[in-house]
């Protein structure tokens, strides 16, 4: 025989820690860079190239597909420069020798 | 269908500011993943270097719905998954994202029970070739020859075939990619997310903290291994093995580039490049794969 008990709603519920996706999780991880990208635009012959294969989605494109690099959130690791088949992107310390 | 990369909309695939390493090979195919299947998509992943990406509350770095789970049952969480969104009338592509360790080591059962009830889910594997968010220890899928900390002086078996075994399940799509080829990635998960029936891409993801090298070559690294033949790429589908276009060029053997272009680049492969003897290891690796690869090319495209 089926047990009639009334099964209560529980009057509590646990608050879940539900993420969502944002930019900046660990905070601006442009910190962490120690070369920056620098684009030389009259290099540049707009293959997208950079663009496909930057991990962390920092290389935008304007409305004409030129590209420029979002420094809060690069990380350094170059390489848009080691993909690029003309050298328009070139890798600068952060820091000059002597500072 | 090639892939265009102007058709893209100027939008961010990725989401900025996560906890991958600089160069992360995954932080790559995870933008791969939106460019292709778009918001039509749910995650499940089992632990690894993914989760520590996707960060703690309240912020998420990856921008999908994630499931996480332990290790040893990613696709049979998916197969649910798929089975709830069925009765709910709804077409989504459920993909498991798995690393190297959880699909051919402790997730193998439930990924190969998953297969076999041929469940409409794409497995993708994540291979780094070690267990590198617990410390770079060996796995299944960890090639002869490489360092580990629990290889020192290299590994000394061969690395699991895995593409090969999941053929065997007779399953209706198989594919192998390279983050150094993301066209081909991206062509490959659209070519999957079209076929109704269990899914599998072995996608090779070169790792600059565990191989060893320098963040900026992950690509040139990812490129390499197609180049010189030790990760081919392949699609298996409807019964046909069809070998994908950048790894064609590369097929014969006076084609290939020399296997110390990929060696001299990895850390992890350091006692090879000192001693010419073992780097025949790896060259019958090569061989070893290439033979699979011909004879079922040559088995499946003879057959009516």
């Amino acid at each position: 025989m089926v047990s009639e008990a009334i099964i209560e709603e529980p009057k509590t519920y646990w608050k879940a820690p539900i993420s969502h996706p944002d930019f900046g999780s660990v905070g601006k991880t442009g910190l962490w860079r120690t070369e920056r990208p620098v684009i030389d635009e009259e290099k540049c012959t707009k293959c997208l190239l950079c663009w496909l294969y930057c991990p962390e989605d920092t290389i935008l494109r304007r409305e004409d597909d030129m590209v420029f690099v979002d420094y809060d959130y690069c990380k350094g690791c170059g390489i848009c420069a080691s993909v690029c088949p003309v050298g328009a992107i070139t890798m600068v310390p952060e820091i000059k020798e002597g500072e | 269908m090639p892939v265009r990369l102007s058709d893209f909309p100027r939008i961010r695939y990725g989401m900025p500011g996560n906890a991958a390493c600089p160069g992360c090979p995954e932080a790559m195919g995870l933008r791969y993943v939106k460019m292709a299947l778009g918001d039509n998509a749910v995650l499940v992943m089992p632990a690894g270097c993914s989760s520590v990406i996707q960060g703690y509350e309240p912020k998420s770095g990856i921008n999908f719905p994630i499931m996480n789970i332990v290790f040893a049952s990613a696709a049979s969480l998916a197969s649910g998954m798929k089975a709830a969104f069925e009765s709910q009338g709804k077409d989504v592509n459920v993909v498991v994202w798995a690393g190297d360790g959880g699909t051919g080591d402790i997730g193998f059962q439930a990924l190969s029970g998953a297969a076999e009830r041929n469940d409409d889910i794409i497995y993708i594997c994540v291979d780094n070739e070690a267990y590198m968010n617990t410390g770079i220890q060996r796995s299944s899928l960890t090639p002869a020859g490489a360092w580990t900390t629990t290889t020192w002086t290299g590994k000394k078996e061969y690395k699991k075939n895995l593409p090969m075994i999941m053929i065997a399940h007779d399953v209706p799509y198989v594919a192998t990619a390279s983050v150094g080829y993301p066209q081909d990635f991206i062509d490959k998960l659209r070519n999957a997310s079209l076929i109704r029936g269990f899914k599998y891409i072995h996608l090779l993801a070169p790792c600059p903290v565990g191989w060893k090298f320098d963040p900026r070559y992950t690509a040139k690294i990812g490129q390499l291994a197609v180049q010189t033949g030790l990760w081919p790429l392949f699609e298996y589908m409807n019964g046909k093995l069809k070998i994908s276009p950048f790894s064609r060029l590369y097929r014969r053997p006076e084609r290939k580039v020399p296997i110390m272009e990929y060696i001299k680049l990895q850390g992890r492969f350091a006692n090879l490049a000192k001693d010419p003897e073992k780097i025949k290891i790896l060259e019958k690796e090569i061989e070893r794969q290439w033979e699979w690869i011909e004879i079922l090319e040559k088995a499946t495209n003879n057959k009516k």
